[in-house]
């Protein structure tokens, strides 16, 4: 009977668990607005999945690489600065992604669904592919744990000291491209990034090493989504912006929280 | 020259898009030897280093190093988000692991032993180019590579990173190239000059080429005298393209 509030539980908790120590690189390479382009793209690879008839998520996964790929090589060039192209390419993505799905005949789509997310429409066979694609990453992030911080803190310094860079940097655009899969069907493309940059904003001043910040960001996130949860079941609040004013709350929380000894 | 190039830039030539970066450079680095690379602004000085250290790949020439060869790069400013939690000591465990007594040395032989639980962002410019040096250190590097190892640092600890740069290559017999803009503090410790502007203008010990009648032409008499006063005048100049425009220095090849 509640079986729907449990699915929900478990998979908001596993994204947030996995958004976590990806959420804090998201912060630390100052990598938000990309983010966002990539959430935004993965409308566009719904209306493809649909188009294609392949599994969405992996229509999704499949569009935010493309998407990646595709800046990386743009930035080859100096005659747009990066932010204006992931503007370009985050709106148009959203754009032709709302077109598509508007041209496909017969299809009903629950747009707001995908826009803002629809936690409680969870299914079985989603929360399977949630937390075998959750385990996969976090055990991705466990293993490049030590190149990604080095690239984060300095890829000159990496790699003069033998790290392939672009390896490493594809492969966190890979995960945050799955992240991204996973979490849109529960707070909607246009919410993702908060997801991932609120908790780990917020773990910041709890932390004194990186390993406490992912961690952290992992354990506030999941306060937020069960909090978001039980106020969209109480207060019949939408899940997904429920589970964003509850990041933000815990964010001001720690933010204006007063200085703890040294 | 008997001494083995520990790695050689060979014929290199940069460019970006239509823009010559780095123009023909031949410039070969030795063991137990400090070069120090100057030139103006824009001369390509850090391009050159980012070609030596692969970094960037040059549009023609090669470059060659030692098989082997261990470099250790001191960048010449690093930004790191203050988002980012992590002490000295943490900075320079990622991504290799050290002992706390390689870590240990490696800062207390830059004056930094106490540093080591300091977070990165509360360091001043010159403890944060000291850690930079500590981590370039710990590779036990057979080519130090500087880039403007001075930069932000008040005089005095410029005399004093430069002094520490010498003993450092005394102590390791490693080789060093340098990047500088202060010519004055660096030419006392300094085997070999490089003036570089797009192409190599000249080059040469600091005191033989002193001594030379080329160098009293090229830089004038009053600065012949003494290296303190060292500046960086050209018999010829560049037009905004980076060509040399009249006259030649060194003989060097400015087709």
């Amino acid at each position: 009977m509640l079986d729907f509030i449990i699915y929900a539980l478990i998979a908001g908790i596993s994204v947030a668990v996995v958004g976590g120590p990806l959420g804090a690189f998201v912060v630390w390479r100052r990598m938000a607005y990309f983010g966002d382009t990539l959430a935004h793209s993965a409308l566009l690879g719904i209306a493809l999945g649909i188009l294609f008839d392949i599994n969405l998520s992996l229509a999704v996964v499949l569009c935010c690489v493309a998407l990646a790929l595709g800046l990386v090589a743009m930035q080859r060039q100096h005659w747009i600065a990066t932010d204006t192209l992931l503007g370009i390419m985050a709106h148009s993505a959203l754009s032709l992604g709302l077109v598509a799905i508007s041209l496909l005949d017969n299809v009903r789509i629950d747009l707001q669904a995908y826009l803002f997310g629809d936690l409680l429409a969870i299914t079985p066979e989603d929360l399977k592919w949630i937390l075998l694609g959750g385990i996969a990453v976090l055990a991705a992030i466990y293993w490049l744990w030590k190149p990604l911080l080095a690239i984060t803190i300095n890829e000159e310094l990496a790699q003069v000291e033998g790290i392939q860079v672009a390896r490493y940097r594809l492969a966190l655009m890979l995960l945050i491209a799955m992240v991204i899969a996973g979490a849109m069907k529960l707070v909607g493309v246009l919410l993702i990034t908060s997801l991932l940059i609120m908790p780990a904003a917020a773990a910041r001043r709890l932390s004194a090493t990186p390993e406490q910040m992912a961690i952290f960001a992992s354990l506030l996130g999941s306060i937020s989504v069960v909090g978001g949860i039980t106020l969209s079941w109480f207060a019949d609040t939408p899940a997904g912006p429920s589970v964003v004013v509850c990041a933000l709350l815990i964010f001001l929380l720690i933010f204006f929280a007063p200085k703890a000894r040294a | 020259m008997s001494n083995p190039d520990l790695a050689r830039l060979e014929e290199v030539s940069l460019r970006f898009g239509n823009k010559s970066v780095l123009n023909n450079v031949n410039l070969p680095l030795h063991k137990d030897c400090i070069t120090t690379l100057i030139g103006p602004n824009g001369a390509g000085k850090s391009s050159l280093v980012k070609v030596l250290l692969g970094l960037v790949k040059p549009t023609e020439g090669s470059v060659w190093t030692k098989p082997g060869l261990r470099i250790g790069y001191m960048p010449q400013k690093i930004q790191i988000d203050r988002t980012l939690p992590l002490t000295v000591k943490r900075f320079l465990q990622i991504p290799h692991g050290y002992s706390q007594s390689d870590l240990d040395s490696a800062l207390e032989s830059v004056g930094a032993g106490h540093l080591i639980d300091y977070s990165i962002h509360d360091l001043s410019g010159g403890e944060m180019q000291r850690t930079l040096l500590a981590r370039a250190l710990l590779r036990n590097p057979d080519l130090l590579v500087l880039d403007e190892p001075v930069q932000g640092v008040d005089i005095n600890g410029q005399t004093e990173l430069y002094r520490l740069i010498t003993d450092i290559r005394k102590e390791r017999q490693c080789g060093v190239l340098m990047i500088s803009h202060d010519l004055h503090l660096v030419m006392s410790s300094t085997d070999h000059v490089v003036c570089l502007n797009k192409h190599v203008c000249c080059s040469g010990h600091p005191e033989a080429v002193s001594a030379d009648p080329a160098y009293i032409e090229l830089f004038g008499a009053s600065h012949a005298s003494t290296l303190a006063l060292y500046n960086h005048h050209h018999n010829h100049s560049h037009d905004m393209h980076g060509n040399v425009v009249e006259g030649d220095c060194c003989g060097g090849d400015h087709a």
